[in-house]
This record gives C-alpha cells, structure tokens and sequence, in this order.
C-alpha cells in the first residue's frame, strides 16, 4: 500500500481526489491502515503532494459533540471545525493540522471541506449528485434527499461505471467541465472510481408515473444547482465565485429533469439521451 | 430560498408620488452574488449562501438603488413609470421589499445618501 515516508519521519499517505494531491500524516499505524483502507484507488506516491496536514487523533471531547461545521478564513488562515474534528490550513504555506478522533468520518469531512474551498477558487465545486460514466461521457444525478440519487447508482448498467453515489467532483477545465470520480460514499457504501470524464448532463431528479427527461428553465437549473453544491465556508469572495460557476455551468452543461421509475428502464433512456449529447 | 413577488396589484390610476416626509435611501450591498435570469434577478447572500429571486417589479427596485436616488423616487420612476401599480401600493410594497431585503443584509438603507463605501456620502464642497 501507498505509505509515504516523510522528511519529518511521520508517515502518511497521499491522497488524489479530482487530480490534487493532498499528503496526510500520521504517526497512529491503526489510522494509517484505515486511510488506505478507505482511500484505494484515490491513493498515489507522489513526492510533491499539493498540501500537507498533520494530523493529531485525540480521544472525542463530549462537550463540543454537538457543534455545527464551522469554516472561517481569518488572517491567512482557514479553520475547520465541528465536534469531531478541528482542522487549520493556511493555503499560502501549503500546510495545515487536523486535531480529531480516530475515526473514518471525520477526515472524510475535513477533506470534503478542503476540496469544497480549493474548488471555489478553481470554478468547480462539489455536488450532493450521485454520477457514473457512460459511453465516455459522465452523466449526474441531482435531487433533494429521497429523490433517487442512490436508486440510479444501484440501478446503473454494467455498461456504466460509478463516479460516486454521494458527492460528485466537478471541476472546469480548458476544454469543459469534468466529473471526476471520488471516495465519498453513500448508502450504497462503494466508493466511485478514480476517473476523469467529460460532463455529458446534469439530471435533475424526480421520482414519477412515466421515465421523462424534460428541459428545466435557466433560472430553476442555477436554484436547483446552488441547492445541491456542497459549501460550508462563510466567505464574500468564495460564495460569489460559488454562484458565479453555478451560473456558468447551467450555460454550458444540459441541466434536464429526469422524472422516473425506480426500475432499470430508465437507465435505458438515460443512455440514449446522454449519447444524443456527445 | 426566499422569492419576492408582491406588486401582483393593477394600476387603477397612474400619478406622481407624495413627496415623503422621509427621504430613504437603499443602495445593493456589496455582500452578495447577483445575475439577471429568465427575466427575474437572483441574489445570493455572500454571508450566509441564501438565495433570494426578485420578480421584474422588485427587480426595477433593486437595479434603481443606487445609495442616492430616494426610494420613493425609485419607485415613481420606475415602478409607477413602467407599471401598471398604484403609487400608494407600489410604494408600500417597495418599503415591505426593501424591509425584507435589508434584513438579510442585501440592502442598505439610510435617511442620508449612501456612498459606494456603505456608509452616509459626503456631500460636495
């Protein structure tokens, strides 16, 4: 497995979600061992990993338990907290800390809102959207809980391969937005592969008599977009490039209502209609 | 996520506006994300991420506050101008729009001018 010796002498791993490499370390070989566990697949040797965090497991601190996310920039400096975790970046030195128990879900969150903030300055953001690639292309699926976004992961072909069935990474590159695969898991409880695919549509979903795929106005497309994209930092300049990419990407990537059947019919059209686009 | 729509009445007359015994001044706060769309304007709180959409009426408003015209000349001018309202309902509107917008931060009212800064503009020498 992917263990990184350090110039500290702390070992870490590496890991690549969306093509930036993050090192964590830590001296715990228990929690080492469960990172690589959770992160195969999104694990790399890179020597010149693009932030580095250290990370320090205590035991839980039932007096904080209960405290919401909190993410604020002050002097130079991003803070991450909640009850589980308190994490530091200071993004000019490329470095940080993350003081947690040991447990998967925490980093798993710290990681969720570093890449939430690395991606706002880079015009992409994370999506609550389950997405798969099909036929080269990926295809996302959006909605409001109990809409259907784990149904389509569990319902895809094998023909389709599985991005994710919880957070969709996108990102804008020169040539157009791209879904990259990633290792935050849902119910289905299988971590997506480590892809980058060009994004074909965005459906949004909702679940109906009849499988459909009709247009969305512009303007329900971006609410319906923001309500989805995953971002918990407080922060003027981040939120308008936030909702700046939302308005962006409706223009430039097919956002469609999927009304369907929780069967694998639907998955027939979806193929089809995805297709028609490329 | 809020939608402002009110100003639903329909002109039964068309006239100049009472001069208020209050000038009120409403400028856009600086603290927010906003794109005109499918002909209504949506405004994102850059504080707190919520997304508000204003209706073509609240829209003429909220384009109109600059920090130095009056709200009820905002609302003469481009409300009663270009609508079909009732200046007595237009403005009464406008004041509850400016009210619900200035509660979340996206607006900033003044009894004085409001400078490009957010604060009371100077006045020239």
């Amino acid at each position: 497995m992917a263990t990184v010796s350090t110039p500290s002498g702390v070992p870490g791993v590496v890991i690549e979600i969306g093509g930036l490499p993050v090192r964590l370390r830590v001296s715990d070989p228990e929690f080492i061992a469960l990172l690589q566990e959770r992160y195969a697949g999104f694990l790399t040797t890179t020597s010149e990993p693009r932030f580095e965090f250290d990370i320090d497991l205590q035991p839980p601190d039932i007096d904080y338990l209960d405290r919401d996310v909190e993410v604020v920039y002050d002097a130079g400096k991003w803070s991450f907290a909640r009850g589980d975790f308190y994490a530091e970046w200071i993004p000019s030195a490329g470095r940080g800390r993350i003081r947690q128990t040991a447990n998967p879900y925490s980093i798993d969150s710290v990681m969720r809102i570093l890449h939430t903030l690395l991606l706002a300055r880079e015009r992409g953001f994370l999506l609550h959207a389950s997405s798969a690639s099909a036929g080269g292309r990926a295809v996302l699926f959006a909605g409001v809980s109990g809409a259907g976004k784990t149904t389509m992961a569990r319902l895809a072909p094998p023909s389709a391969t599985l991005l994710t069935d919880e957070v969709s990474y996108i990102r804008k590159l020169p040539d157009g937005y791209f879904a990259y695969g990633t290792p935050f898991v849902g119910e289905l409880n299988t971590p997506g592969e480590n892809l980058k695919v060009p994004l074909a549509v965005l459906y949004l979903l909702k679940q109906g008599p009849v499988n459909e795929i009709a247009a969305v106005p512009e303007q329900v497309a971006i609410r319906a977009l923001l309500e989805s994209i995953l971002f918990f930092a407080r922060d003027p300049e981040l939120v308008k490039l936030v909702f700046e990419t939302a308005a962006d990407f409706v223009r430039q990537v097919p956002v469609r209502q999927l009304t369907f059947l929780p069967d694998a019919r639907v998955w027939e059209m979806v193929l089809q209609d995805s297709a028609r686009r490329s | 996520m809020p939608a402002f729509g009110s100003f639903e009445s329909k002109c039964v007359r068309k006239g100049s506006m009472e001069a208020a015994s209050q000038k009120r001044y409403v400028a856009r706060s600086t603290q927010i994300a906003a794109r005109a769309v499918g002909g209504e304007m949506m405004i994102m709180s850059a504080k707190d991420s919520t997304l508000f959409t204003l209706n073509e009426v609240a829209t003429a408003i909220w384009e109109a506050a600059d920090g130095s015209t009056p709200l009820d000349e905002i609302v003469d001018q481009n409300v009663c101008a270009a609508f079909d309202v009732a200046p007595s309902v237009a403005l009464s509107d406008a004041e509850d729009l400016v009210a619900e917008l200035s509660s979340h931060g996206l607006l900033l009212v003044s009894d004085q001018p409001i400078s490009s800064t957010g604060g009371p503009a100077k006045e020239t020498p």
